[in-house]
């Protein structure tokens, strides 16, 4: 009797020790996830951002890292904090270790354009993040930025064109010029435009996505053109600086501002409740974050045969 | 060998001075807006944060030394201060701890150069690095900070706020300017710190405190930094620390050495740093209102600043006292 007792209660002190830690190990196959999970264990998954430190970035890695621990890759991130070179330097640095997926975010549309051909020739299939290269890899995951132009000149155009009473006249704020939200940007802009005459850009100028930068610039723009009309700015963390120069004018409501952005809470969401934006188009880093998560899923389990296949014509 | 300075000699800060006006006719004449009390309160407004660093800078410079940390710690210790106030601690609070940063950062700099003895242009090259990894990865969460906490405190008017039209900004700017001229033209530490700049040594042996007055010029310059980024962070409500490996360092030198302070030490004043600001406030300015594109306005700014330069070397030839100077 009393060795019986014991012996029940030694199972369940197995039993409910057991529960915590065995779960997926006594996870009965059902021919997906046991086998999924096999794949994705010890695998390298490798990311150089731009910079981390902002909400798109930290967005993605932050998925990433939720895999990582779930599945059990190897996740390493090089940050190479804004300098192209930095990066260029990373991004080989990791072809030669050979992990599993790349994942870039492209700071320009030709810098990384042969490393990511480098990268596919090698075997490694390449993920792009939001600003596409001219080699577009295995995936791209991110923003049409022609269509976010687009977007973004019509509300301008509702704002300040034929009907609004306003002067017609806009301003482009434009980041770094290589980059392709500023090179699909603007030829959006301008063939929308086309269609609306009575909406002219009068200044059109680069901020390099600093915040400073464009208050100083929109700060004379504003001067110059007492009966501006609105804004177009390609960033949210740079156009909160037109924001404040447009709130020091006393202008704020009068002259529009149409900005673009992750969909940041601080950047985004605080700005269209106070009336800094009027109109915003978010291209949403969160699902954009949860889409890198699928995709990478994807291609550990399923290595493409032959990496960046697809992206040559 | 004649003297150079018969009647009217000419300065690369007089060299500086003409090009400026010759912009500023030209600019009136031909752009509408451009001479408008409220144009031409923006123009300065937008170049007074390169102007107070210009000012930091030069205090390194007229010393013998330089700060290329500037950037860095003004970004890191504002960013920091943002930081706090959004976790909740109280703005005066944080702006102290920030300042203390800030002051620590020079500090550090001062202590390399003047104890270590290591060249101000290596010790500040580093620590400017060390400072901004250092807080980066230990005190800050974010490289872009926005201002939250605090956004409706008098800590925001500093830099969005204006007294009777005039942007605070531009006033700041004056005052950081005019405290520091008086300081080195009235206090002792101002003339000991031309007499180090001009012959370390001599100064030494007459004996001025060199050590002591190299920490207080790195400590000094820092708490401007401090200044020059509470007020761009105020006026946009955010500080983006990667600003501290961009080439702004570089622009303030500029400004510095055009108008006409000696990199070798011991030469110039504010005004100096004020005539190389204005003029590249002008420049920018009516570039902007012309809507000259980007990239164009970078290869203008830089043939001008080339052409003060050829200017300069050709009215004032080097001579073999000149010919070392000029050279960090």
């Amino acid at each position: 009797m009393k060795r019986r007792i014991l012996a029940t209660l030694f199972a369940a002190a197995v039993g409910t020790a057991g529960l915590a830690g065995a779960v997926h190990a006594e996870q009965p196959d059902d021919g997906l996830v046991n086998e999924s999970a096999a794949a994705m264990k010890g695998k390298k998954v490798a990311f150089v951002p731009i910079a981390m430190g902002f909400d798109l970035t930290e967005a993605w890695a932050a998925g990433l890292k939720h895999d990582a621990e779930t599945f059990g890759y190897d996740l390493t991130i090089r940050d190479p904090n804004w300098s192209v070179d930095a990066g260029a330097q990373a991004f080989s640095q990791l072809i030669s270790e050979q992990p599993d997926v790349i994942v870039v975010h492209p700071p320009e549309i030709q810098a990384y354009t042969r490393l990511i051909q480098q990268a596919n020739a090698q075997g490694i299939p390449v993920i792009t993040m939001n600003l596409k290269a001219d080699a577009n890899g295995d995936v791209f995951i991110g923003a049409n930025w022609y269509d976010i132009a687009v977007k973004q000149t019509e509300a301008i155009v509702k704002a300040c064109g034929a009907g609004s009473g306003k002067s017609g006249k806009i301003a482009v704020m434009q980041g770094v010029l290589t980059n392709p939200t500023s090179q699909y940007g603007i030829q959006a802009i301008e063939a929308t435009l086309k269609q609306h005459p009575e909406v002219q850009i009068v200044s059109n100028q680069a901020a390099d996505w600093d915040a400073s930068k464009a208050h100083a610039i929109a700060v004379t723009v504003l001067k110059a053109n007492p009966d501006l009309c609105g804004f177009i700015g390609m960033w949210d963390n740079m156009d909160v600086g037109i924001a404040a120069a447009i709130k020091e004018a006393g202008k704020t409501g009068q002259v529009a501002l149409v900005s673009s952005g992750g969909g940041n809470q601080a950047s985004a969401c605080d700005n269209v409740a106070n009336g800094n934006f009027s109109t915003y188009i978010s291209y949403d880093a969160k699902g954009q974050a949860r889409d890198l998560m699928m995709a990478v899923r994807s291609i550990l389990q399923n290595k493409p045969t032959e990496p960046g296949a697809k992206a040559e014509p | 060998m004649k003297p150079s300075s018969t009647a009217f000699a000419f300065t690369q800060e007089r060299i500086v001075i003409a090009i400026t006006l010759a912009l500023l006719v030209v600019f009136s004449l031909t752009l509408n807006s451009f001479l408008t009390a409220g144009n031409i309160l923006a123009l300065i407004q937008n170049v007074s944060i390169l102007g107070i660093l210009g000012v930091a800078m030069a205090l390194a410079i007229i010393g013998r030394g330089i700060d290329l940390s500037i950037v860095a710690t003004m970004a890191v210790s504002v960013a920091w201060v943002l930081q706090l106030s959004n976790n909740g601690v109280p703005i005066d609070l944080a702006i102290l701890m920030g300042l203390g940063l800030a002051l620590a950062i020079g500090l550090v700099n001062g202590f390399l150069v003047a104890y270590v003895e290591i060249p101000a242009i290596f010790a500040t090259l580093a620590m400017g690095t060390v400072a901004y990894g250092f807080v980066r990865s230990l005190l800050l969460d974010d490289n872009l900070i926005y201002l939250k906490g605090a956004s409706d405190t008098w800590f925001k008017w500093i830099g969005s706020g204006q007294v009777l039209g005039v942007p605070n900004a531009v006033l700041l700017f004056g005052l950081v300017a005019l405290v520091a001229h008086a300081m080195l033209r009235v206090t002792v530490p101002g003339r000991f710190l031309y007499a180090m700049g001009d012959n370390p040594v001599a100064a030494r042996s007459t004996g001025v405190p060199i050590r002591p007055l190299i920490l207080l010029q790195y400590v000094t310059a820092a708490a401007i930094a401090f200044i020059a980024g509470v007020i761009a962070a105020t006026s946009v409500d955010s500080v983006e620390t990667r600003v501290a490996r961009s080439n702004l360092v570089y622009d303030i030198i500029l400004v510095v050495v055009i108008g006409g302070v000696g990199l070798s030490g011991g030469k110039g004043s504010i005004r100096n740093v004020i005539v190389g600001t204005l003029m590249i406030g002008v420049l920018v300015n009516g570039m902007t209102i012309m809507n000259v594109p980007y990239t164009l306005q970078n290869i203008i700014k830089s043939l001008i600043l080339l052409a003060a330069i050829v200017v300069d070397s050709i009215v004032n030839p080097r001579d073999e006292q000149t010919s070392q100077q000029g050279d960090i």
